[in-house]
């Protein structure tokens, strides 16, 4: 399981560069919640993808288009829905889990219409939530994490093992699994091996199903 | 709808543009229409801008709406107060890029900006065809065009780029020529004509054959129906402005008075406005014309012409790659329709990218000059340029 980390994706953050390392050369992608763009025109201009985003603001929407992406404005529960069976190699849902109403139905659907999928989320289970929740007694908010309780958008709570009981649960198979330690914005960051689900601040899974 | 444009000589034009014809389908080779009549000779008006390149690849159709014609960009003369009615779009380095890109607009068949239309002098019987001139339909509209390309020898179109009705055409064709068509820019348009858009045009069109001028079509050497066109006009602009538009440009402000004039002259300065509006397109188009094309829009229906008859593979012939646009004020044709279509080109497994755009200013915003619009034509055209060059 190795996450190959190469000169020319530096410029990517450093969760992306590690979804990217995935990536087979020439495969149909689709971002869900693809906000500007970054990965899928990385992965355009570097490995030679077919691409389609789908993101719901306006604004990132015409930069991804502008940036001569395929891009839709849309809802990702309801614009997955129109897409046949097996239409993509990978579909990509980059930290947004924790925003879904419905994540059980959207990994469902993720593994419908693409063979791999390809889900990261800030790690709940950081040390650093812990300790706030444990000592504060507040509600955590890190560079991760940057809302307060009243204006979050993550509205689902989960850590890298629920994740992992998620796979179990829904039957689902873990492919590749990686936790990593970065800002948010970050380019850099390095993989946690030891002790993750405390010391993780994202996790990423390849999945697929069984 | 070129009342937007103002006077920009100065700034990036193509400049000076001529009006050109092309005449074609001379008897006894009429074109036969949907209608299944047959038309000839027919004449196209039609303009071009920028270089076609030596491989031919770069050209891109732009198709007018209802009242447009085939002056979209440019000046016929330096004394013009206005250039053509796209010229935020078309020109050096604009969304529509005259140095990179060879663009051609021709105006539609049945107008009366140049092309064969209801105004247009029968040859056989040496007289305007009025009533008497053909039923014509969007996909009859296309094939005048395709007919000029191929007289231009151009047998690829990197894009075709249009709004409402222009947007009619633009899928029209992704459809009929689908070998020819690379990628296609349907703006602020529909697959179908709706209710809402078919109740419009019958009032406006029940407005001129009201007008006791119009007498049947038959008035092109006597007095004009004038009146009922400009009433036309004025319910084409309210469906073209929205409620947040109306209420913005003229809320209930009262035109030149202090107070109510208790009478029917236009106290509102949204009265005046639709006047001045009507008043004004009178000096420029035709009645019949403005029949015939309304009608032309109403028929126009992408689903009747998928076999499957529910619309939903009506692209699977194509090979096009989609940029659609919606506009968030657009009543005329509201974003769900622009939905529609996206499912549908998706559906057939074809790549389309969606935008819908905040605007207030109702269907009339795709001609309203838009950096987020050109900038989202530009991507998107120099994409598909990068593409035949891989």
């Amino acid at each position: 399981m190795s996450t190959m980390i190469s000169e020319n994706n530096a410029n990517l953050r450093f969760d992306l560069q590690v979804i990217a390392s995935w990536i087979e050369p020439g495969s149909r992608v689709i971002g869900l919640g693809c906000g500007e763009g970054e990965l899928l025109h990385y992965l355009k201009k570097h490995k030679n993808i077919r691409e389609t985003g789908v993101e719901i603001m306006e604004e990132r929407v015409a930069t991804c288009i502008a940036k001569g992406l395929t891009v839709i404005q849309g809802d990702i529960s309801e614009e997955i829905a129109d897409y046949a069976d097996n239409t993509f190699d990978y579909v990509i849902l980059s930290q947004t889990l924790q925003q879904v109403y419905q994540p059980l139905e959207l990994i469902h659907e993720m593994m419908r219409i693409g063979r791999q999928v390809i889900v990261s989320f800030p790690n709940f289970g950081h040390w650093h939530i812990r300790g706030q929740v444990l000592f504060r007694g507040i509600a955590p908010v890190t560079p991760q994490l940057p809302y307060q309780w009243y204006d979050t958008p993550n509205i689902r709570i989960l850590s890298i093992r629920d994740f992992r009981e998620f796979s179990r649960r829904v039957n689902f198979r873990i492919i590749r699994e990686v936790a990593i330690d970065s800002d948010n914005r970050n380019r850099f960051g390095k993989i946690t091996r030891f002790l993750p689900n405390l010391r993780a601040t994202y996790g990423i899974f390849l999945i697929s199903r069984k | 709808m070129s009342e937007y444009i103002t006077h920009d000589m100065t700034g990036n034009t193509v400049g000076k543009v001529e009006k050109k014809f092309f005449t074609f389908a001379e008897p006894p080779n009429e074109m036969i229409l949907d209608s299944k009549a047959k038309l000839g000779p027919i004449t196209i008006a039609y303009e071009t801008y920028g270089t076609l390149d030596k491989n031919r690849d770069n050209v891109v159709l732009v198709l007018h709406a209802l009242t447009g014609d085939s002056h979209a960009a440019g000046y016929y003369s330096e004394n013009d107060d206005k250039p053509g009615w796209w010229d935020n779009m078309i020109g050096p380095g604009k969304g529509i890029d005259t140095d990179k890109y060879f663009v051609v607009c021709a105006n539609v068949l049945g107008g009366c900006m140049g092309s064969t239309g209801p105004m247009s002098v029968n040859p056989k019987t040496g007289r305007p065809y009025g009533m008497s001139f053909p039923f014509v339909t969007i996909a009859d509209m296309v094939r005048t065009q395709k007919a000029l390309l191929d007289h231009l020898g151009i047998d690829k179109l990197l894009s075709l780029i249009g709004g409402s009705m222009g947007g009619m055409q633009v899928l029209q064709w992704a459809i009929q020529y689908p070998e020819m068509v690379r990628s296609a820019i349907p703006l602020a348009t529909t697959m179908r004509h709706s209710a809402l858009g078919i109740a419009f045009n019958e009032v406006a069109r029940q407005a001129i054959v009201a007008d006791p001028n119009w007498n049947n079509g038959d008035y092109y050497e006597g007095k004009k129906p004038d009146m009922g066109l400009s009433v036309a006009r004025m319910i084409g602009h309210i469906t073209y402005l929205s409620d947040e538009a109306m209420r913005r440009k003229f809320g209930r402000r009262l035109q030149d008075k202090e107070d109510f004039s208790f009478n029917f002259e236009a106290d509102f300065q949204v009265e005046s406005y639709l006047r001045y509006q009507g008043a004004k397109f009178v000096e420029r188009f035709d009645a019949n014309s403005f029949l015939y094309i309304t009608k032309a829009a109403d028929y126009f229906d992408l689903a009747r012409q998928d076999t499957s008859g529910s619309g939903i593979q009506v692209f699977s012939r194509s090979k096009a790659r989609y940029l659609v646009v919606s506009f968030t004020s657009d009543w005329l044709y509201p974003t769900y329709q622009s939905r529609d279509m996206v499912k549908a080109i998706k559906k057939s497994g074809l790549d389309v990218s969606f935008c819908e755009i905040e605007a207030e200013w109702g269907h009339d915003a795709f001609l309203l000059s838009s950096e987020r619009l050109t900038n989202l034509v530009k991507g998107f055209l120099e994409s598909v340029y990068n593409d035949i060059r891989k």
